[in-house]
């Protein structure tokens, strides 16, 4: 456990940490809701690259288990009137033994057909949730107001919403440097580059992979979890979004993927640039009136085909190749 | 198998198909403690299938693989890799996105010793010495020449700390000075007492090296024994070399 102590894993502690003191400490709600969808979206790229950049494995469908650890969570605090902290642990647990055993068949398949079936995942989950009635079916749960009541009202819940996502993301940060550096993370890479050859080095693919994508389960679990809650109101098209996926997997390359600090610095420049581009005032050109709210799609569409045409390492693969000195300190 | 005490390896009427292809036929060899044992035949013998079968990454469909009297047929590769066989591939296998010292220290962390990071970045060291990539250890493994990616190979294999190590064609491609630079590495590994099964084509190499040489055409072991045995063997030079020119080098070679 040296690597905790690492000046590297600090220094990113601290800076996202410290950015996201400020609105506990000013009391800004606005800045707040800001920095509450760029911690969440660093906290669903940081975890996707565990078992993207890590391992290899395209997960299209990550976003399934930021839906089944919102729905597990809703449901338990909705029906078993469960405190939040608990619900949530719950939800990411039961995620991750959902990750388990989805991830034994499937993580047979490579490449390309693991990437489709995950969609394939996602997809499937949403029907069944739609139709499942327990879960409140295409209408979905939401709660009474007075369920805040728990949490000091629905003013305070959701400041707290906001701690446990500042948790949650710095939490996710560490788990992935310890993972980076660990011998456990060295197996996972070389799964990466060679599996055949991994395998003959000693390395238990199957084994590894399955781990791993239960981890990476974990965190968007917790997430959904929170972010459902402060929602108060939770349904299949919002918890099952594919498009969200593929937003944090074009964070994870435009940042660089199979680095620390990559997901960060794409998950921070990608969600500037959307919020910027939704909240524009549309102009009139030539008569027509233009709205800029669905451009940051295709502005992220431009940019992953850039990313993978020209700098496939992504902002922090690139400066790791052009300054090899710094490949020491950034990782 | 009159050495059972000091084999090290037994290999028992092994046999593998690919569709209609019988690739091996009833294969049996024992191979001792301390040995170096060459195994060659022409093209598509079987040679890298054997070695396949023995390290796990195909199960045969008859025969059993014994390795220090434990039944390790079927077993996946990673679980022989943990018992203390080690290979190399004829076609490289570089993990190309992670430096030198990285792909070594894999070897080291999940080989035999199933070393900590650290324990196992001190011996991906030593091993690089011994085999001469230290200047490299930076580097990319993508980045290395196809010498350097067979000194590669050779390095991730000897830094499990193999009991026994499977040399598929190591001297392929490398031009004579890298080739006696190998030999010279492969003689150091003998002396610090591991096991080597090599398949290689170079005849020189194969005759003064082994112990015991085996012969395999078509599938099926045609000869096996020393070098002086097979050199002269009618079998071997008429079936398997054909081309009395060849023959005469193959001689030469093993004077």
């Amino acid at each position: 456990m040296r690597n905790l102590l690492s000046p590297f894993l600090w220094i990113i502690l601290v800076v996202v940490g410290g950015i996201a003191l400020i609105p506990i400490l000013t009391g800004d709600a606005s800045l707040r809701e800001d920095l509450f969808l760029i911690l969440m979206t660093v906290t669903l790229a940081s975890s996707v690259n565990i078992i993207m950049g890590y391992t290899g494995y395209v997960n299209f469908g990550h976003i399934v288990f930021f839906g089944l650890g919102g729905y597990f969570a809703f449901f338990l605090m909705q029906n078993l009137q469960m405190n939040f902290v608990l619900a949530a642990l719950i939800g990411g647990m039961g995620t991750c033994i959902v990750a388990v055993l989805l991830g034994i068949p499937v993580l047979r398949l490579r490449g390309a057909y693991f990437a489709l079936a995950t969609i394939g995942i996602n997809e499937a989950m949403r029907t069944f949730v739609t139709n499942f009635d327990p879960f409140g079916g295409a209408v979905g749960m939401f709660f009474n107001y007075s369920t805040y009541d728990a949490y000091g009202g629905a003013k305070n819940a959701l400041w707290f919403a906001y701690d446990a996502i500042v948790v949650v993301a710095l939490l996710t940060i560490t788990v992935s440097f310890l993972i980076k550096k660990s011998k456990f993370g060295l197996g996972l890479m070389a799964i990466r580059e060679d599996q055949d050859a991994a395998q003959v080095l000693g390395i238990d693919p199957a084994r590894a992979k399955v781990i791993t994508y239960a981890i990476s389960a974990f965190f968007p679990a917790i997430t959904g979890a929170i972010f459902f809650f402060k929602n108060g109101i939770i349904e299949p098209n919002v918890a099952f979004d594919l498009l969200r996926s593929i937003e944090s997997l074009v964070m994870v390359m435009l940042g660089g993927y199979g680095t620390v600090v990559g997901p960060i610095v794409g998950a921070l420049v990608y969600e500037r640039m959307s919020s910027l581009l939704i909240t524009a005032p549309p102009i009139t050109l030539l008569g027509v009136s233009v709205s800029f709210s669905q451009l940051h799609l295709a502005i992220a569409g431009v940019l992953l085909l850039l990313i993978v045409l020209f700098v496939t390492g992504g902002f922090v693969g690139w400066l790791r190749q052009r300054f090899p000195r710094v490949r020491r300190y950034l990782e | 198998m009159t050495q059972v005490n000091s084999a090290i390896l037994t290999v028992d009427k092994v046999s593998k198909r690919f569709g209609g292809l019988l690739a091996l036929d009833r294969v049996s060899l024992t191979v001792n403690e301390g040995q170096i044992f060459g195994i060659i035949g022409p093209n598509g013998a079987g040679k890298t299938t054997l070695f396949n079968v023995i390290n796990g990454v195909y199960p045969p469909h008859e025969g059993r693989v014994a390795f220090r009297g434990e039944d390790i047929t079927g077993m996946p590769p990673f679980k022989a890799s943990q018992r203390g066989i080690a290979r190399t591939h004829q076609v490289v296998k570089p993990l190309g996105e992670l430096t030198v010292r990285e792909n070594v220290t894999v070897g080291a962390c999940f080989g035999r010793e199933n070393l900590s990071l650290e324990k196992a970045a001190q011996v991906a060291d030593e091993v690089m010495e011994f085999v001469g990539l230290i200047a490299r250890k930076d580097l990319l493994a993508s980045k290395l020449n196809v010498a350097q990616k067979k000194r590669l190979e050779m390095a991730r294999a000897l830094a499990a700390r193999p009991r026994l190590l499977l040399l598929d064609e190591v001297l392929a491609g490398l031009n004579p000075n890298e080739v006696a630079d190998m030999l010279t590495v492969i003689r150091k590994i003998r002396a610090q007492g591991v096991t080597i099964i090599m398949i290689e084509h170079l005849m020189h190499a194969v005759m003064n090296l082994s112990d015991r040489v085996f012969v395999l055409d078509y599938g099926a072991k045609i000869a096996e024994g020393t070098p002086q045995v097979i050199s002269s063997d009618p079998r071997v030079i008429e079936a398997y070399l054909g081309d009395p020119k060849v023959a005469q080098r193959f001689l030469e070679g093993s004077a």
